[in-house]
């Protein structure tokens, strides 16, 4: 077992990112905020995924590696893994996380159905759910990290219409 | 005679829910490189994570209080004992020690060995002005306030600048005393 720190601490230290990008850096773009979170996440999937497999022989196609986020990197960053994959097989992949814990704790009312982006690209008017969105970004980046370090550049968004669950949707760029 | 005594710090990071270490240290490297090409200026990058770091402890305090179960600390002394045995133990899992009392009792140095916030950190030599960890001077100092106590908070000694430990000085400032919200005239 590695070294561990209270959930507290990543809790934390994400809330307050995205409040500091959001409400302070670029509180009228949130489209330069959202750019510089993912960046963030960017970083940290990117040499996360670096040491995870460092031991490992090269994946020898996209739905392996694919898999390997699923399991081995799911598993490292959040003690489960991706509940649900599905593939069209033509690049794009939906990886399903049924009770996504960066959202668990998180509180947006479920009924009112307009409050909920499909796509963090999306602005709701809510402030929760843009704040939610906001916050996904930073999984999004850190997904598109670990698999560019992989030599798979692709482009990620997350898809919060069924929450808890979160769907995260890769597409390969050919 | 006190409630339920307090509990230590190792049984409470025992009982918390905890996550792997890396996310943690990693995630806070990318953020304050990404602080870095976006305010350009090390100085601007210390004020932002002590101001990070405050707006955490003002938070942190809480589940702090919630899960520790300290009863009032009799004075500074024991304030500073407790966010060094207690506090950096339950949420980054590292105790830390506090030396360096002056006289008064109202500065003292809380002393970090080991800190999962530099591991795998080099400074390069562009920043060498940066205080990489100022996020915990700024959570001290953050959830200090919250406790009525104003406190300045420096650092002496940073592995990251040659040194070999992490020291942090916490000068109390004034002691607030408590507001209640309502005056019984009104």
């Amino acid at each position: 077992m590695g070294r561990e720190v209270s959930e507290s601490c990543i809790d934390s230290l994400l809330t307050e990112m995205v409040s500091s990008y959001c409400n302070h850096f670029y509180a009228n773009k949130p489209e330069l905020a959202a750019r510089r979170i993912e960046a963030i996440g960017y970083q940290v999937g990117h040499q996360l995924s670096e040491r995870y497999t460092m031991e490992r022989p090269r994946f020898s196609d996209h739905l392996e590696a694919i898999k390997f986020i699923c399991k081995d990197f799911w598993s490292e960053l959040f003690k489960k893994q991706i509940d649900n994959l599905k593939t069209n097989h033509r690049g794009t992949f939906v990886l399903q996380d049924n009770r996504f814990r960066w959202l668990a704790r998180m509180s947006l009312d479920p009924t009112a159905d307009d409050a909920v982006p499909q796509d963090p690209s999306d602005f709701a008017e809510s402030k929760a759910a843009q704040a939610m969105s906001m916050y996904l970004y930073f999984p999004c980046g850190i997904i598109r990290g670990a698999l560019s370090n992989l030599g798979i550049p692709c482009a990620v968004s997350a898809d919060i219409s069924n929450l808890p669950a979160c769907s995260f949707v890769v597409r390969i760029k050919a | 005679m006190a409630p339920a005594g307090p509990r230590s710090g190792d049984a409470i990071f025992a009982s918390v829910e905890r996550v792997n270490a890396e996310l943690f240290t990693l995630t806070y490297g990318a953020i304050v490189r990404q602080l870095l090409t976006d305010l350009e200026e090390v100085d601007e990058v210390n004020k932002q994570l002590d101001q990070m770091g405050y707006n955490i402890g003002i938070r942190l305090v809480d589940e702090f209080l919630a899960k520790s179960n300290v009863s009032r600390c009799v004075d500074f002394k024991e304030t500073a004992e407790v966010i060094a045995k207690v506090g950096f133990k339950m949420f980054l899992g590292v105790g830390a020690s506090v030396t360096n009392w002056d006289a008064e009792g109202t500065c003292c140095s809380i002393v970090l060995e080991d800190n999962p916030l530099v591991d795998f950190v080099e400074l390069p030599d562009t920043c060498q002005g940066l205080y990489y960890c100022n996020v915990l001077s700024g959570v001290i100092r953050g959830a200090l306030e919250m406790v009525s106590m104003k406190t300045e908070v420096t650092w002496l000694r940073d592995v990251l600048r040659g040194d070999d430990v992490f020291e942090l000085q916490v000068k109390l400032i004034k002691q607030v005393p408590e507001e209640y919200p309502y005056k019984d005239d009104e």
